[in-house]
């Protein structure tokens, strides 16, 4: 019986690793899209139960809704650029990019916060209706996601002032990079079917 | 202003009566002994740096069974008081409980066997042997790992708790609404439900995504799919259903507990509310849930008959295709739980036949195991016994399925004792049967000693005696008309012998289960008559039989190389010996952030019940803050030296001489 030892090749094993992380990371996606979809389709079945209520073609006001989403979509495109940033491991530009990201992001929950607001001051709560449950709750998780979202970028952000591009942080911003066009993709169905589809009473 | 912060909790919510008292008595009893004899063994540190903290999957696995034994024998001990007050409480009698009491108990019955019992030995059986058979030394992510087993054991936590403080759901297993709102369920006994599925159902789809990963991205070189053990097929396949299903169950319950807590409308009997998109949604995640917990086990069922047959096993392609086919129709049957709501001829018809058509898949594993067995050289070993007792009721219990799937004979049946015959054929005799044969299995591979043979068969004996003269009269009960969760019925109607004879046959089950209790402790007593020398008790053919017992820290010296089916079979019958190499490990380090997380989302979760909002909020942002310090450490592993390897690889062996 011949002994050999052999050491570790850290290089190739921090690479594996990367890719069983993006890997996990997708079906952590698909999972969260299950999630979104349980909560489209209960939209499907209650928004036209307003009991008496308001329905989606009296309470949205689609110009407010556009700007909303032109902010979301910007933002994607911001993060984008981070991540090219990233490539060329230039932090600074990654810092700011990251930066515009975290405002357009703030921008939007910041819309979408008083959208909610405005709406329960008008006494058309998530209480009001079967119809309202469902829209708060739909729109509201993609809120909750977007402030998880923000919260990660920040930290990110101080690990890598903290830190530097490592291939930890680098990895790091992969993912949340595709949390972010994820939640991009989501909104887009939300704009699409809740929206649009609701202000023209569909 | 204190009682304000303080929610709905008074001392008035401890508990009333005496079985409840008994029942409440007895966990904290439980508790209070458990950290008094830890305090005096001064094995605080010990289990601390040993278990609590540990990432080896191995361990944790352990961990997961230890817990879904205890919650058997309390689920059991429910089983036995549901039995005793249906065999007593004809006419004038009441029996021994109240009803709202008994209906608490068949909620909790339900709830605790199958998230803390069916799938505690599932997560466990698959932690302690997937990895192994796949020849890694870990899974994806272990960290993950660990804390969704924490989530696990905080959302058990919360269901036991409920019996000290408050109540429990009296609303089923599954909380129907409207019966689970706020309205007519005004107590925490529903929140109690949700948030403890919630927590526990957080953990499970972490686990999903991580053996997923795991097998698609960790199997040995050379170990193509098709080359996989059975049992690696159908975690597989049961790890996807969990991606897929799970985020249902966490949408489901999350907006019963925004009807309950912010007043919305999703399932309320008013206000535009609707109650049976609510049973729609349960059961989008609740079947599939079913395959989630079976197809594990059918997976352990083709690694026990191959290894006791001593044949491959019979038909390996369609045994993976049949897997992958029950993958694609659990999704299409769901509605069958249902029929009675309505949906319509078309509608029924559809789930109807897509039911039936299920049991095809199912068939042709049932009979691919018997070919196995044909012309084998079986040994009767009890993992064996489990086996073909599972064969025998999980046929009868299936036969029964397909009648029911016949939409008009399901409204004959539905809701009737007839059904519950039916699935717990399924569950016990397929699931449970199952993981006990996997537990006796591999239980030597990870103690380093076989269970008591003996003892172990007069336990399968009792159960399937016991099993059968439980359920069998249930079938005839249901024909006559009697419905689930009955707590009184009238003494007129002829049930009360067969109601008493169901209850003979529970007692049976208990003294099985209580034989197996007694396996275990002469099992420990007499191990070192037991030790498994060779790492192979079984004449096993997969790669987990080839390193010793209990395995090591790392699994294996040498990362295995695949070139067949059955690798290690066909390595013993060539007497191919692979070249001993020593090389360098890459483990993860123990990290109590995973506890601390379940710690604080069980708070999370004890505000949420209590309306104590506060605690909630602190327990999240500890929580949140508990993972962004562990994002910030970044060598959350640690290096096994090649040295160190070869060290405790010659203990091993040096070991085996002192027991030889």
């Amino acid at each position: 019986m011949s002994e050999v030892t052999t050491t570790l090749n850290m290089h190739q094993i921090e690479a594996r690793a990367t890719e069983k992380t993006t890997f996990g990371f997708w079906v952590y996606l698909m999972t969260d899209c299950v999630l979104f979809a349980g909560l489209f389709s209960v939209y499907a079945v209650l928004h036209g139960n307003t009991f008496g209520g308001p329905s989606g073609h009296d309470l949205f006001k689609l110009p407010y809704v556009l700007v909303e989403t032109m902010v979301l979509l910007t933002s994607s495109f911001t993060c984008g650029m981070a991540m090219l940033a990233a490539q060329r491991r230039d932090r600074t530009q990654v810092l700011a990019w990251l930066g515009v990201t975290f405002l357009l992001g703030l921008t939007f929950l910041g819309m979408e916060l008083s959208e909610f607001h405005n709406m329960v001051l008008d006494g058309n709560s998530w209480r009001r209706s079967g119809f309202l449950s469902s829209y708060f709750t739909l729109v509201g998780t993609h809120g909750l996601h977007i402030t998880f979202g923000l919260l990660w970028m920040a930290v990110t952000c101080v690990f890598m002032i903290k830190k530097g591009l490592t291939e930890s942080v680098l990895k790091r911003l992969t993912l949340l990079s595709l949390f972010w066009h994820f939640l991009d993709v989501i909104w887009i169905f939300i704009f699409t079917i809740v929206y649009l589809f609701g202000s023209r009473g569909i | 202003m204190f009682a304000s912060l303080l929610g709905k909790l008074s001392w008035s919510q401890l508990p009333q009566d005496a079985i409840t008292r008994g029942g409440a008595g007895s966990i904290v009893a439980g508790v209070f002994a458990i950290v008094v004899l830890i305090t005096l063994l001064g094995r605080w540190k010990w289990l601390w740096k040993e278990w609590l903290t540990t990432q080896d999957p191995k361990k944790i696995g352990v961990m997961y069974i230890i817990v879904a034994v205890v919650m058997l024998l309390r689920g059991a001990g429910d089983a036995l008081l549901m039995r005793t007050q249906q065999a007593t409480a004809a006419g004038a009698s009441g029996g021994i409980l109240d009803s709202y009491h008994f209906q608490q108990i068949v909620s909790a019955h339900g709830t605790i066997m199958i998230f803390f019992v069916a799938m505690g030995l599932m997560f466990g059986l698959i932690n302690l042997v997937l990895p192994l058979q796949i020849g890694a030394r870990d899974v994806a992510f272990p960290f993950l790992n660990a804390t969704s087993f924490w989530l696990f054991f905080a959302g058990m936590a919360l269901v036991n708790l409920s019996l000290v403080i408050g109540d429990f759901s009296a609303a089923g297993w599954l909380s129907y609404p409207p019966l689970s709102e706020l309205k007519y369920s005004p107590t925490v006994g529903v929140d109690y439900w949700i948030w403890a599925l919630q927590i526990a159902g957080v953990g499970s789809m972490l686990s999903g995504i991580n053996f997923l990963v795991t097998i698609i991205k960790m199997r040995a070189p050379g170990m193509t799919f098709m080359k996989m053990p059975m049992f690696a097929w159908s975690v597989m396949a049961s790890m996807t259903l969990v991606a897929f299903a799970f985020p249902i169950l966490t949408v489901t319950l999350a907006l019963l507990a925004l009807d309950r807590t912010l007043g919305m409308h999703f399932f309320t009997a008013g206000s535009g509310g609707n109650a049976m998109m609510y049973v729609n949604l349960i059961w989008a995640w609740g079947h599939p849930e079913v395959y989630i917990l079976v197809l594990p086990a059918f997976g352990i069922y083709s690694e026990i008959v191959a290894t006791f047959a001593r044949k491959k096993l019979f038909g390996y392609t369609s045994m993976v295709w049949a897997i992958w086919a029950i993958v694609v129709l659990s999704f299409t049957v769901w509605l069958h739980h249902f029929f009675t709501m309505g949906a319509g001829a078309d509608v029924n018809a559809f789930f109807g036949i897509m039911t039936g058509v299920i049991a095809i898949p199912t068939g042709v594993k049932i009979f691919n195991w018997l070919f196995t067995m044909y012309r084998g050289r079986i040994s009767f070993k009890s993992p064996m016994l489990w086996f073909m007792g599972f064969v025998v009721v999980f046929t009868i219990g299936g036969v029964m399925g397909v009648l029911m799937s016949v939409p008009a004979i399901d409204y004959q049946v539905h809701n009737s004792l007839f059904l519950v015959a039916h699935f717990h054929m399924m569950i016990v005799g397929g699931v449970v049967f199952g993981y006990f044969a996997g537990l006796t299995y591999w239980f030597p591979k990870i103690f380093g000693f076989r269970l008591h043979e003996g003892l172990g068969k007069l336990a399968f004996w009792f159960w399937i005696g016991g099993f059968l003269l439980a359920f069998m009269p249930l079938y005839i009960l249901g024909l006559m008309g009697a419905t689930r969760r009955l707590d009184h019925y009238d003494a007129s109607l002829g049930w009360q012998p067969l109601f008493i004879v169901a209850g003979i046959g529970a007692l049976c089950v208990g003294v099985g289960i209580g034989f197996q209790l007694l396996q275990l402790i002469v099992s420990i007593w007499q191990r070192d008559q037991r030790r498994d020398l060779t790492g192979d008790p079984w004449g096993g053919r997969t790669l987990e039989w080839s390193v010793p017992s209990p395995a090591p820290v790392y699994n294996f010296t040498t990362t295995p190389v695949i070139t067949d089916r059955d690798q290690f079979w066909v390595d013993k019958q060539s007497g191919k010996k692979p070249v001993k190499q020593y090389e360098d490990v890459l483990l993860p380090k123990n990290s109590g952030a995973s506890v601390f997380i379940a710690g604080f989302a069980f708070m999370f979760g004890f505000g949420m019940v209590w309306h104590i909002y506060w605690l909630s909020v602190l327990a999240l942002l500890a929580l949140v803050t508990t993972i962004i310090v562990r994002a910030s450490n970044d060598e959350p592993e640690y290096i096994l030296t090649a040295k160190e390897v070869e060290k405790m690889d010659h203990a091993l062996s040096r070991r085996k001489e002192q027991y030889v």
